[in-house]
C-alpha cells in the first residue's frame, strides 16, 4: 500500500494527488481520526463508558458534545468509536477486495465456461439488493461487528472481481503476457508476477473509493442493530440512540458528523488517485 | 493585401509537467485565393497554429501575438466575437472524419445548423444550400444522403461531407488539418482535386496542414516548414521543392518516396526523433538532429535569412548556400 | 448504500444477432436467469450461515416446547432438507406462489403488495428529483470545469454520496418537523388518517383518482421529506455521472468540430454534447433507481414509512427465510427490468447501436 502511495507521490504529473487541494483535506481528516483513535486514551476526556455524568447534558464547556442517556461524555465515545468505525471499514474493504480480485482473476485467466459462470454469478450479486442480504447475515450469524464485516464482504465483492476480470482480459493482449506463455511460465506466475503489478493501481484505488461506502454499510447496519452491540462506542449506533431521543439534537448530530467527515475525506482521497491515474484506467474504474 | 496576417503568434498549452510553448514567434500569411501549406511532423505545432485561428485551442491553452484576418486583429476576440468568425469567416475542416462528424445527427441537420444561425436562413432554403453543396463536392444521392447519418458514408464521402459543411456559410478562408492522412491513397487524390477546384470556382484562400509533403506538391502556391513550433523555411512550392535551403526541409525532400539517389549522400537523412512538447531544445531546436550543427547552434535563436522576396529560413549556417547559388536563377 | 458506479457494465450488449426483436428475447431469457440466480443465492447464503429462524420467530416460552417447535418447522416446511425446501419454492414461484411469511405468517405475495407500492412511491420522487437536479448541476459542473462552480458542486455532490442516510433523515426530521414544524410526523398520513381506495397503491395517485385532493395533499406532504432524504445521494451519484460524461464528450473531434462552425455554446452543449451523454447517464440513472430502492431500508426506519425497506428489516432479523426472498425479488426484478429498459432506450435513443454493434 505504501510502495503505491510512493508511486503515486513520484509521479510529477500534474495530476499528481498531493497537488489535489481535496485530497490534502482527505488526508488530513484522516490522519486527525487515526491520531484520535491511536491516543484515544490520553485524548479523550473521559471514560467512554462511564455513567458519571448527567444524562442528556447539553455541550457545553464540560462536555464538549454533550451527554447521552446513559450520562456518557459524546465526545469522548466519538474518540473511542474511531477505534471500531476506522479499522473495520478497512478490514471489510481489504477483505472484498482480497475475494473480488481473486474471483476476477480465475474468471479472466481460465476465460470459457469457468468465466462465464463467474461472471454470471457476479451479475447476479449486482442484481441483489446488498443490504438486504447484508441485514440477513448479520441477523443470522448474530448482531456483531465482526459477523457484519462478513456479512458486508459477501455483498461487496463483486465490483472488484468486474475489475480485474476486465484488466485481465486487457492484459492478456499484451505481448509481454504472451511471451511470458511462450517460455512456459505456469499460470500462477504470469498471474502473480506479470499481471500484478498492471492491477495493484486500479485495485487500489477502487479500494480507496469503496472505503467510504464500506463504512457508510457498517455503520447503518450498526444503526439497525445488526453491527455493534452496547456498550461499545459504534458512530451508528450512537445515531440510533439520537434517533430514539431525536428532540435532543446532540446525541444523534455529532456521531453522524463524525461518520460524515471520514466517509466525505475517503471519498476526496480516492476521487483524487482515480483523477491522478492515466484516463483509460480512470474510465475504466467509472464504467 | 492579404487576407491573413500572422504575426508572432506563441501558443502556450497546459501539460503535465507545467506550461510549454507549441508555437513559438510564428509568423506567416496566406493572400486572398492562395493555398499555403504548413508542414511539419507531428508535435510541430502546425495544428495548435491552425486551432488559434479559430480560438479553439485546447483546455487551458493561451495564443499570443498578432493575427489580422481581413484587416481586423481577432487574436483578442472576445468568445462572441470568435463565435461570429467560425464558420462564418474562417471554417476548419478536421484530419479524422470518423470522429469530426457527430455519429447521432443526421447529415442535414450538421450541414445546416451553423449556415441557419449564422444566415437566419429558413430550414427549407438551408435545405436547398446543403443539397447544392454535397453536390458541389459530388456526393451521389444528395437527396438521400442528407437524411442519413455519417456512419453510412465511407471514409473519403465523410471527408467531403466535412468539406461541405466547411463551405456551407461560405468562408474566406479555409483551414483544412490532415485533411487526407486518415484517407486511402485513391481517395485521397480525390479530395485534393477537389480542394484545388473550389479555389478555382470560389477565390478561396486555403491553409492545408500536414507533415506529408507529397500532399501540398500539387496543391499548394506556397510552403511553410515548421519544426518543434517554429518556422525553419518557407517559400513558393516549386522553389521550395526543388531549391530546398534548411537541413530540415532538405531532409524531408529527400525522404520522399522516389528520392532514394538524394538520400544516398547519407548527409540528407534525419535520425532521431522530433522533439516533444515541453521538452524543446535550446537554440536551434533541430540542433540536436542536424549534421551540420554548429556550437553557436545551441545557443541561439536563429534569425531570419531572407533569400528571395519569397523564400527565406531560420539557419544561420545556412550549409546549402554554394549549392543552391549555383542552382538558383 | 450500494454503489453505483460499477453497476453499469451488466447493460449487455448484444452479442449476435443485430434484429430488435431477437435482443429483446435475448435479454429478457437474461433476465429471467438472473431472477433465479437471485432466488438460488439468497437460499444457499441464509442456509450456509447457521441462524435458527423458529427461535427468532418463537418466543422464549414457545421455543421450549418441543411440540409447538415442530407445529412450527412442519408448517413452513423447515423440517425437510434443504435441496427440497428450495425445490419446493422454486417449484411455487413458477406459479407465483412466494410463500408463507415466517414473521407476518401471511401470504409474502401479499405482504409486498401492501409494502412495495410505500417504497416505490418516495423512490420514483426520490429518482425525478435526483434527474433534474443532478443533470442541471452535472452540466453546470461539467460547463465550468475547474472554475468556482465547478468546485462547489464538486464537493456538494461528494458530501451527498458521504451523508450517511440514516443520520440525514434523523437530521431533516429533526430540523424540519421539531424546529421548523414544516413536515408532518412520521408514516404515511396522519394517525387515523384513511387510505384512499387501492388502485395503484401509491396514496398520491389514488386520491387523485378518486378526486380526493386534501388526502393527495397529506400523502405527499408526508412523503416529502422522506423522499428529499432518498435522493441526496442518488442526486450525488448522478451529478459526478453527468460531470463525467459530459468532459468525456466535450474532449470530442466532433465537438471541436461543432464548436468550429460558430454554434452559440448552448446548441453546443445541448445538441452536440447532452445527446450522447444522456445514453450513459440513462444507464446510470436506472441502477441509481434500484439503489434507492435498498436505500430505503435506512430512510424507512427513521420515518416509520410502512415501505419495503421496513419489511425487509423485519424480514432479515427475523430471519424470514420467504420474506427476504421476496424482497431480494422485488429489488432484483427491479434493478434488471431498468437494465433492460435501459438497453432498449440506448436502441432507440443511438441509431448508431445496430451499425457498429
Amino acid at each position: 500500500m505504501s510502495a503505491i502511495l510512493k508511486k503515486f507521490k513520484r509521479s510529477k504529473s500534474a495530476n499528481s494527488i498531493w497537488r489535489q487541494p481535496l485530497a490534502v483535506v482527505g488526508i488530513v481528516i484522516i490522519l486527525t481520526w487515526t491520531i484520535l483513535a491511536v491516543f484515544a486514551p490520553w485524548i479523550a476526556p473521559y471514560d467512554p463508558n462511564a455513567q458519571d455524568a448527567d444524562k442528556f447534558l447539553t455541550p457545553s464547556a464540560q462536555h464538549w458534545m454533550g451527554t447521552d442517556e446513559l450520562n456518557r461524555d459524546i465526545w469522548s465515545r466519538i474518540i473511542y468509536g474511531a477505534r471500531i468505525s476506522l479499522p473495520y471499514s478497512l478490514l471489510l474493504v481489504f477483505l472484498s477486495a482480497t475475494l473480488g480480485s481473486i474471483i476476477g482473476a480465475i474468471s479472466g485467466y481460465a476465460g470459457g465456461k469457468v468465466d462465464s459462470f463467474l461472471m454470471r454469478v457476479t451479475d447476479v450479486f449486482f442484481a441483489f439488493p446488498g443490504i438486504v442480504l447484508a441485514m440477513a447475515v448479520a441477523a443470522a450469524l448474530g448482531p456483531q461487528i465482526r459477523n457484519a464485516v462478513i456479512a458486508v464482504t459477501i455483498v461487496a465483492w463483486p465490483v472488484y472481481a468486474r475489475l480485474v476480470r476486465g484488466l485481465i482480459l486487457n492484459a492478456k493482449q499484451n505481448d509481454y503476457v504472451t511471451a511470458s506463455a511462450l517460455l512456459g511460465s505456469s499460470a500462477l506466475r504470469t498471474m502473480v508476477v506479470d499481471l500484478r503489478p498492471n492491477l495493484s493501481g486500479p485495485v487500489f484505488v477502487l479500494a480507496s473509493l469503496e472505503v467510504g461506502n464500506a463504512l457508510l454499510l457498517l455503520s447503518g447496519l450498526s444503526f439497525l442493530g445488526l453491527g455493534a452491540q452496547p456498550p461499545a462506542a459504534e458512530w451508528g449506533s450512537m445515531v440510533s440512540m439520537g434517533a430514539v431521543n431525536f428532540d435532543r439534537w446532540w446525541v444523534g448530530l455529532f456521531p453522524g458528523l463524525a461518520i460524515l467527515t471520514a466517509v466525505l475525506a475517503f471519498n476526496f482521497i480516492g476521487d483524487s488517485l482515480r483523477d491522478a491515474l492515466d484516463p483509460r484506467t480512470a474510465k475504466a474504474l467509472r464504467d | 493585401m492579404n487576407l491573413l496576417t500572422v504575426e508572432n503568434l506563441t501558443v502556450t498549452l497546459a501539460t503535465g509537467s507545467g506550461d510549454a510553448q507549441a508555437v513559438r514567434n510564428l509568423s506567416f500569411n496566406v493572400g486572398h485565393g492562395e493555398i499555403l501549406g504548413i508542414a511539419g511532423e507531428s508535435g510541430s505545432g502546425k495544428t495548435m497554429t491552425a486551432l488559434s485561428m479559430l480560438g479553439l485551442l485546447p483546455y487551458k491553452g493561451k495564443a499570443s501575438g498578432s493575427i489580422k484576418f481581413d484587416g481586423r486583429e481577432i487574436l483578442a476576440s472576445t468568445k462572441r466575437e470568435y463565435r461570429d468568425i467560425r464558420g462564418k469567416e474562417i471554417a476548419m475542416i478536421f484530419q479524422d472524419p470518423m470522429t469530426s462528424l457527430h455519429p447521432m445527427l443526421t447529415v442535414e441537420v450538421q450541414l445546416t445548423e451553423h449556415l441557419r444561425h449564422h444566415r437566419k436562413v429558413s430550414k427549407a432554403a438551408a435545405r436547398n444550400s446543403a443539397l447544392e453543396l454535397l453536390a458541389t463536392v459530388k456526393i451521389p444521392e444528395p437527396a438521400s444522403a442528407l437524411s442519413a447519418h455519417p456512419s453510412q458514408f465511407s471514409g473519403g464521402m465523410r471527408q467531403r461531407i466535412a468539406i461541405a459543411m466547411a463551405l456551407a456559410c461560405e468562408p474566406k478562408l479555409l483551414i483544412a488539418d490532415e485533411p487526407t492522412t486518415a484517407l486511402d491513397v485513391t481517395v485521397q487524390a480525390g479530395i485534393l482535386k477537389l480542394l484545388h477546384q473550389l479555389r478555382k470556382d470560389r477565390n478561396l484562400s486555403v491553409m492545408v496542414i500536414t507533415h506529408d509533403l507529397g500532399v501540398l506538391s500539387s496543391l499548394t502556391d506556397r510552403i511553410m516548414i515548421m519544426y518543434a513550433g517554429s518556422e525553419v523555411e518557407s517559400g513558393a512550392t516549386s522553389d521550395l521543392l526543388q531549391n530546398p535551403r534548411h537541413p530540415y526541409t532538405k531532409g524531408l525532400i529527400a525522404a520522399l518516396p522516389g528520392n532514394s539517389e538524394v538520400n544516398s549522400k547519407n548527409l540528407l537523412s534525419i535520425d532521431g526523433m522530433p522533439p516533444e512538447l515541453g521538452n524543446f531544445p535550446s537554440g536551434c531546436a533541430f540542433h540536436t538532429r542536424c549534421k551540420f550543427a554548429k556550437a553557436s547552434c545551441k545557443e541561439t535563436v536563429p534569425e531570419v535569412l531572407n533569400l528571395s522576396s519569397d523564400h527565406r529560413i531560420f539557419c544561420p549556417v545556412n550549409p546549402f548556400s554554394e549549392l543552391s547559388n549555383s542552382g538558383s536563377k | 448504500m450500494r454503489p453505483v458506479s460499477g453497476e453499469r457494465k451488466t447493460r449487455k450488449r448484444p452479442l449476435s444477432g443485430t434484429g430488435f426483436a431477437p435482443f429483446i428475447i435475448r435479454r429478457l431469457l437474461t433476465s429471467i436467469i438472473l431472477v433465479f440466480g437471485v432466488t438460488f443465492i439468497a437460499f444457499s447464503i441464509t442456509q450456509l450461515v447457521p441462524g435458527d429462524p423458529v427461535a427468532a420467530n418463537l418466543g422464549q416460552s414457545a421455543y421450549s416446547d418441543p411440540e409447538i417447535v415442530a407445529a412450527f418447522e412442519k408448517e413452513f416446511g423447515l423440517d425437510q432438507p434443504v435441496p427440497v425446501q428450495y425445490y419446493k419454492y422454486v417449484t411455487n414461484l413458477l406459479q407465483g406462489d412466494l410463500g408463507v411469511s415466517l414473521s407476518s405468517k401471511r401470504p409474502v405475495a401479499e405482504d409486498l403488495k401492501e409494502y412495495f407500492p410505500a417504497t416505490l412511491e418516495i423512490a420514483l420522487i426520490a429518482v425525478l428529483l435526483a434527474l433534474v437536479v443532478g443533470l442541471l448541476l452535472g452540466i453546470i459542473s461539467a460547463v465550468t470545469r475547474d472554475r468556482l462552480a465547478d468546485q462547489i458542486i464538486r464537493v456538494f455532490s461528494l458530501t451527498g454520496v458521504s451523508m450517511p442516510a440514516f443520520w440525514t433523515a434523523l437530521t431533516a426530521f429533526y430540523i424540519f418537523f421539531f424546529v421548523l414544524g414544516w413536515a408532518p410526523g412520521t408514516g404515511r398520513l396522519e394517525p387515523g388518517g384513511e387510505a384512499p381506495p387501492t388502485v395503484t397503491g401509491l396514496f398520491t395517485i389514488d386520491a387523485l383518482i378518486a378526486g380526493d385532493f386534501s388526502t393527495f395533499r397529506q400523502a405527499f406532504s408526508y412523503l416529502l421529506l422522506p423522499a428529499v432524504v432518498l435522493a441526496i445521494y442518488a442526486i450525488g451519484v448522478l451529478t459526478r455521472f453527468t460531470r463525467a460524461s459530459m468532459l468525456e464528450i466535450l474532449g470530442n473531434d466532433y465537438v471541436r468540430a461543432a464548436r468550429a462552425k460558430g454554434l452559440p455554446e448552448f446548441t453546443v452543449i445541448r445538441r452536440h454534447v447532452l445527446r450522447p451523454a444522456l445514453l450513459s447517464i440513462i444507464t446510470v440513472a436506472g441502477v441509481a433507481f434500484s439503489s434507492l430502492l435498498a436505500g430505503s431500508v435506512l430512510v424507512e426506519n427513521v420515518f416509520s414509512w410502512p415501505g419495503l425497506g421496513q419489511y425487509a428489516y423485519r424480514a432479515a432479523v427475523g430471519l424470514d427465510l420467504p420474506g427476504i426472498m421476496g424482497v431480494s425479488m422485488v429489488v432484483a426484478t427491479v434493478y434488471i427490468t431498468m437494465n433492460l429498459i435501459v438497453d432498449i432506450l440506448y436502441r432507440i435513443i443511438d441509431p448508431q447501436m445496430k451499425d457498429s454493434a
